[in-house]
């Protein structure tokens, strides 16, 4: 009985192969689409900014003009609004954000950890758009009526730094957008830092405990040390948040079409006059080729940025 | 070095559950297996490893740690075949075909050799639904004839009683002993032909050991089985034939009977009586 | 003995670490704080009832509302299917190989890309040749957000999946894809579901990308061929606006979207702590 059915059963049989190999086929044809898709982005992108690079070259840049009018329109307001209020950004959530992040891996009871955890995630999880409307409407004012006008007479006069803090306190400004993008970008950093600090080996960290260095001490000569690299790694992808957030900056930056050197002066971003000029931007015109050439910029910006982050981060979390 | 001993004599009721006298012959082999070399990348794991598996009983694989037995194993279902830079060279016959050769279609071969390993890994399903899964592979069942299907293959792994009640509950919710005992029913419920054992026991308390014995001597009524284990007392209980391997190649392979008692290689006897190993 | 000045030190940075927690928690609340205070005075039955109307009108959100719905269960269904074979293609096919190299990488950089340049991607791409927009274009904006998160998900659950159960499957008879669509899909089912719901809550609060692809419709409208409202746009357009009503409806709306993003992350938590 069990001859008759071996000699035709172990021959292979076509059903099985068929759907491995359209199985496989698909998850190939998905992975080459992805690829496609990041390199569809970045040319549309390009393509779409061209007609700006044509007409105003490498001077597009470095130009502060923005006129509809004249059609003539230049980067640089927008870029070193995008850098300034980015970089300031991690100036204030770094500090803040390590805190964090010692707290939760060092300090925080156990009972405590996740909820605290959890909070911070709930935090990041917000959408930009809240922040906005939440900036605007409760740290503008602030701003506007405490706190600027206190720095303005505090440090307005002093030389020099006196500079960075000149001018009418409207509330809105780069300042206000630093805070904000600080706040959104804090539990980010916060996040990726503690899963950094929770890749040191325990053996280390008690070592140093048994010789009787201080939580602080730990800290700052083993955990850092250790995770250095991924340290600047994550700061970097918070960096990366921060350069192309759109709504939280948009309701608070205050619209300029000039570069200030007071911090508490409006400016722009990239993201934020993409956005708000977009509408006033017929299509085929040379002012959208201006914003497509402006997002093709912050694309390269922000991929750099990632890439940097990427490499750092990679040895020790695998990314 | 001819596999087919077969001359075990008289006294053997202590041995592979060999209770009559008479019944002292290995049968047929259902599997022949004939210079078998195998090499993970360029390291060769087997070496002209030639060998007969008897129809419907239990040849024991025994040795040191690393001396290929789960390797020449899994040769048998083929299970290298998921690994690139795992190759098999030589001949391993079932029904005139070699089934290590290239116009083998492995899945069917796995309907007919099934495996169960030495971690019980019931899948996140229920336990009706981790039998279904191998039958529906292979055959087209009614709901009234899978169901059948799923309270024979139970029964026949001595686990009917235990979960009769609750077949739709998670798999997961068992004891390792029944866990193990579900796994040897999946198996033979794609009704094989060869039942491969990689070390079945070893993750298990005594007791489901035993229940897992006992199943062993019911099986082999109806499947052949080929056993790995590192445990010589289960060898000499279970097994109708033991083949020694070490460092890859084949030793000796006797009766049970015979090789527990005189075994004609020293190393063997050097294993067998604790030397090394 | 411990020096007093280190001990000094040690509990200064203690404290400040612990500052920065409670800011962090003191912000969080404020803002919900905020939300709760500004937004529950708007609601009202008529919030879920009435499209939205001009100012004095007593209009509502319900096409903003739908509009969000659908537009992000559609970039969902869309994204997630790609995301998963991308995701698998990377766990079982690829390896370590540099092509699965290169599209981890790109999955990352799309993951980290700012959402307004994936709007204008669509723009160009999808609205300019159909002359209009709509909202088609804004669901698959979403779902192209959607489709790294997806990725990132499936790969991690895929390889968490021990050896031994993919090679039980393989020994009873099943093909690679099967094992992989009825042993570890099933397996690492509770995962990806979470990867899903936080790509959800994720697209369901994007405002940018939105802005350049379904523009936003102050009428009713399910038709994915127009522009097509959705809650944080209109939210957008309200906040700015200089009539009350608008604004306080702005505020609802964020009360409504944030309840909504809040909740569907925690359920995913909850649904991945179930699994372990």
């Amino acid at each position: 009985m069990q001859q008759a059915a071996a000699l035709g059963t172990l021959r292979r049989r076509l059903p099985t192969n068929v759907g491995d190999a359209v199985f496989a086929a698909a998850v190939r044809a998905s992975g080459a689409f992805v690829l496609i898709l990041l390199g569809a982005i970045i040319m549309s992108l390009f393509i779409g900014g061209l007609p700006a690079f044509r007409r105003f070259g490498v001077g597009f840049i470095t130009s502060t003009d923005w006129d509809p009018v004249k059609q003539i329109f230049g980067a640089a307001v927008s870029i070193y609004g995008t850098l300034i209020t980015s970089v300031l950004a991690l100036v204030l959530a770094v500090p803040l954000a390590f805190g964090i992040a010692f707290y939760l891996t060092e300090l925080a009871p156990t009972w405590l950890r996740r909820p605290v955890g959890t909070a911070v995630e709930l935090l990041a999880a917000i959408p930009s758009i809240i922040y906005g409307m939440w900036g605007f409407f409760v740290i503008v004012p602030v701003m506007g009526q405490i706190i600027e006008p206190w720095v303005i007479d505090a440090i307005g006069d002093i030389p020099v730094i006196g500079n960075l803090f000149q001018g009418p306190p409207f509330g809105t400004g780069i300042a206000t957008a630093a805070i904000i993008l600080a706040i959104m970008v804090i539990p980010f950093i916060a996040a990726t830092m503690r899963d950094v600090f929770d890749t040191v080996p325990p053996v280390y960290k008690e070592s140093a405990y048994g010789l009787g260095c201080t939580t602080w001490e730990v800290m700052r000569s083993i955990v850092l040390p250790y995770t250095r690299v991924s340290v600047i790694g994550s700061i970097m992808l918070g960096l990366g948040r921060a350069l192309g957030e759109t709504m939280a900056v948009t309701f608070v930056i205050g619209n300029t079409d000039r570069i200030s050197t007071s911090l508490f002066g409006p400016s722009n971003t990239i993201a934020s006059i993409v956005a708000l000029e977009f509408p006033e931007s017929p299509a085929g015109s040379l002012k959208l080729s201006s914003l497509l050439a402006l997002g093709f910029i912050l694309f390269v910006i922000s991929f750099i940025v990632l890439a940097i982050s990427r490499l750092l981060l990679r040895p020790r979390l695998g990314a | 070095m001819s596999a087919m001993t077969g001359d075990a004599t008289g006294q053997t009721s202590s041995f592979g559950g060999l209770t009559k006298p008479g019944e002292a012959a290995l049968h047929q082999p259902r599997i022949s297996i004939h210079d078998l070399d195998f090499y993970y990348g360029s390291n060769q794991a087997l070496k002209a490893i030639t060998l007969d598996l008897p129809d419907r009983q239990v040849t024991a694989l025994i040795g040191p740690s690393g001396c290929g037995k789960s390797t020449l194993l899994r040769v048998l279902n083929r299970m290298y075949d998921l690994y690139p830079g795992q190759r098999a060279t030589g001949e391993v016959l079932m029904d005139q075909q070699n089934i290590i050769g290239p116009d083998v279609d492995v899945n069917e071969l796995r309907s007919r050799i099934g495996m169960v390993f030495q971690k019980p890994t019931p899948f996140p399903v229920s336990i009706a639904e981790n039998i279904a899964f191998g039958v529906r592979l292979h055959e087209r069942l009614s709901r009234a004839a899978l169901n059948e299907r799923v309270e024979w293959s139970l029964t026949r792994a001595a686990l009917w009683n235990e979960v009769k009640d609750r077949l739709n509950t998670p798999a997961l919710g068992l004891s390792g002993g029944q866990q193990q005992r579900l796994c040897i029913a999946r198996t033979i419920a794609v009704r094989p032909e060869v039942i491969l054992l990689d070390e079945p026991t070893s993750a298990l308390d005594p007791i489901s050991t035993l229940h897992i014995e006992e199943l062993m001597d019911d099986l082999k009524h109806d499947f052949t089985i080929v056993l790995v284990t590192h445990n010589m007392q289960q060898a000499a209980r279970c097994a109708d034939q033991v083949a020694f391997l070490y460092l890859g190649e084949l030793i000796e392979v006797a009766s049970a009977a015979q090789m527990f008692t005189a075994p004609r290689e020293r190393r063997t006897q050097d294993y067998i009586t604790g030397r090394f190993g | 003995m411990l020096g007093r000045r280190r001990k000094r030190r040690n509990i200064v940075m203690e404290a400040l670490c612990i500052a920065a927690t409670i800011i962090g928690l003191l912000l969080l609340a404020s803002i919900l704080t905020t939300l709760l205070w500004l937004g529950v005075g708007g609601l009202s039955a008529t919030v879920f009832t009435s499209v939205t109307k001009p100012p004095g009108s007593h209009g509502g959100l319900l096409n903003a509302i739908i509009g969000t719905l659908v537009q992000t269960a559609i970039g969902t269904v869309i994204g997630t299917p790609i995301g998963m074979m991308v995701g698998t293609y990377l766990a079982e096919y690829g390896g370590s190989s540099f092509i699965s190299s290169a599209i981890r990488y790109v999955s990352d950089v799309l993951l980290s890309a700012p959402s307004i340049l994936i709007g204008l991607f669509i723009y160009q791409l999808i609205v300019q040749p159909m002359g209009g927009f709509s909202g088609l274009a804004g669901s698959l904006a979403l779902a192209v957000i959607v489709i790294p998160i997806v990725v990132r998900t499936t790969e991690d659950m895929l390889r968490l999946i021990p050896v031994s159960l993919r090679e039980a499957a393989a020994a009873l008879g099943a093909p690679k894809w099967k094992v992989i669509v009825l042993v570890c899909y099933r397996a690492a089912r509770d995962g990806i579901m979470t990867g899903v719901l936080l790509a959800v809550a994720r697209i369901a609060g994007e405002t940018a990308p939105l802005l350049f692809t379904s523009l936003g419709n102050l009428n009713w409208s399910i038709s994915l061929t127009r522009p097509m409202a959705s809650l944080p746009v209109t939210i957008y357009q309200y906040s700015g606006s200089a009539f009350a009503d608008w604004v306080q409806l702005a505020w609802t709306g964020a009360l409504l979207i944030t309840a909504g993003v809040l909740a569907t992350n925690i359920i995913a938590r909850l649904l991945l702590r179930g699994s372990r």
